[in-house]
């Protein structure tokens, strides 16, 4: 058993490069693709790598059972969900314990930046599924879904944008596979808001010391906005003359 | 035989001569303008002077706004919109209508019916049953979305037989076309009675409808393209 934040005899960097043959601060082939599913509102595909997720958004739509309805404002709901054949062993498939927390954090995520009041009595629902998982599936499901509503015309402060960064062989790396993801030293994900650079997620397993930590984020916040071009690049590309 | 240039071939030509022609968009959270004491519409919101866009869609900023028009999204109703609404239930004295959004409307006896009708005696399903459709406009929105529709506007009126499609509703403009060109021009060919709702609801009626569904959905889907009066002119023979 490996325990967290201890290094692990997996050896993960190979002559300087990692076992993908990336360099530390290279994206691995990133895909985005809008207006994937023609019966919800909007949606997305985002592929890093062999991580696949695809988000649909419903909505803003009526709200039932009527007691969660909130006069003030809308709600979100956000399922992360897993496919049975997305990872090695096959997934029992329904909500667990990782997948309920998941969609809570990309909830919170997300939630900063819709402008929900203007929709009071409704909601707005999110499905992301990871049709592949090879680490990293959370930042992806959060690159999808803003994707996605963002193509569903929901009204928003900012996009948001999530990359997940970790420290190997005392090395920054970005974008974790999932063998990196398992056996590395420290993962952190962080989501945040591309225009005006809040913070809406950040998640940490491992041990840092507090001058690692500092250096990680603005690593982390780096990468962050490299994707958030993507993501601009994504939805403008969708919607021009050709 | 020669062949005949593509409409996508044209509009790639247009767009490399004319290239100002390219529609710009812009994306939520991107800065549009200043502020400058001009009306702040409501696909925009500001802080402080500066002016960003709320969702994707096309920029509108001219010296007395600062808006975006939406390129996508559901029917949020506005007081004055003439819509195309389906009864949903029938109440003592009104109806729930269903008006294509998360909000469903109500639609008292006063407002769509001009008779004396006494309640206590009368069934009111037999002015309006669930699932008859109907031509109104909405007449009241209060903060927390209690909508109310009317029937006395011009033209307000219950609509029979003919079949009802949905469209996005951010793309009716489009098919109304500029002063009503492109509906006329779909009316005129297939000689079908063609009303448009403005929360995203056509109704047709008439014997060459498919045609005109046709045409209607090649609108919304090629909606940001150049020269479409003439495809559709061209799909309606």
């Amino acid at each position: 058993m490996i325990e967290i934040g201890h290094k692990s005899d997996v050896k993960l960097v190979i002559d300087g490069k990692r076992l993908d043959g990336r360099s530390s601060n290279e994206l691995r082939e990133v895909d985005m693709k809008i207006g994937v599913i023609n019966r919800a509102t909007g949606s997305a595909l985002v592929r890093f790598g062999n991580t696949v997720a695809i988000a649909a958004v419903h909505g803003p739509r009526e709200l039932f059972p009527r007691f969660l309805q909130q006069s003030e404002a809308g709600i979100l709901r956000v399922r992360y969900n897993m496919a049975p054949f997305s990872v090695d062993d096959r997934k029992s498939p329904g909500p667990d314990r990782r997948s309920t927390e998941i969609s809570k954090v990309i909830r919170s995520a997300l939630e900063e930046v819709i402008f929900l009041e203007e929709f009071p009595k409704a909601t707005i629902d999110v499905f992301v599924e990871i049709l592949q998982a090879d680490g990293s599936t959370r930042v992806t499901a959060i690159n999808a879904a803003s994707l996605a509503l963002a193509s569903a015309g929901i009204p928003m402060r900012d996009l948001v944008s999530a990359c997940s960064v970790g420290k190997i062989d005392n090395q920054l790396i970005v974008d974790l596979n999932g063998k990196e993801d398992n056996f590395g030293e420290t993962d952190m994900a962080l989501a945040m808001q591309g225009g005006r650079k809040n913070v809406t997620l950040l998640q940490m397993d491992g041990v840092l010391t507090n001058v690692e930590f500092e250096k990680l984020l603005g690593f982390a916040k780096e990468n962050c906005l490299k994707i958030y071009e993507l993501q601009k690049k994504t939805l403008k590309e969708a919607y021009k003359r050709d | 035989m020669e062949k005949e240039p593509s409409i996508e071939k044209e509009t790639k030509e247009v767009l490399k001569e004319h290239p100002e022609l390219q529609v710009q968009i812009v994306l939520p959270g991107e800065f549009l303008d200043e502020k400058k004491g001009r009306k702040v519409g409501r696909g925009a919101f500001f802080e402080g002077e500066k002016v960003y866009a709320k969702f994707l869609g096309v920029p509108r900023v001219n010296e007395y706004e600062v808006n975006v028009l939406p390129l996508s999204g559901i029917y949020l109703p506005n007081i004055g919109d003439k819509i195309v609404a389906f009864i949903s239930s029938v109440e003592v004295s009104g109806w729930f209508v269903d008006i294509n959004s998360p909000y469903s409307a109500y639609l008292p006896l006063a407002e769509a019916v001009d008779e004396f009708v006494d309640t206590q005696k009368t069934d009111i399903s037999r002015f309006f049953d669930i699932d008859n459709i109907v031509f109104c406009t909405i007449s009241k929105v209060t903060k927390n979305k209690t909508i109310q529709v009317s029937m006395r506007d011009y033209g307000c009126r219950k609509l029979l037989g003919g079949i009802v499609i949905k469209v996005t509703p951010q793309k009716i403009p489009r098919i109304i076309g500029k002063e009503g060109s492109m509906i006329k021009l779909i009316k005129q060919k297939t000689g079908c009675d063609i009303i448009t709702g403005q929360n995203g609801v056509v109704w047709l009626r008439g014997e060459n409808k498919t045609k005109a569904i046709e045409a209607i959905l090649t609108i919304e889907k090629e909606s940001h393209t150049l020269g479409l009066t003439e495809k559709i002119e061209k799909l309606l023979g």
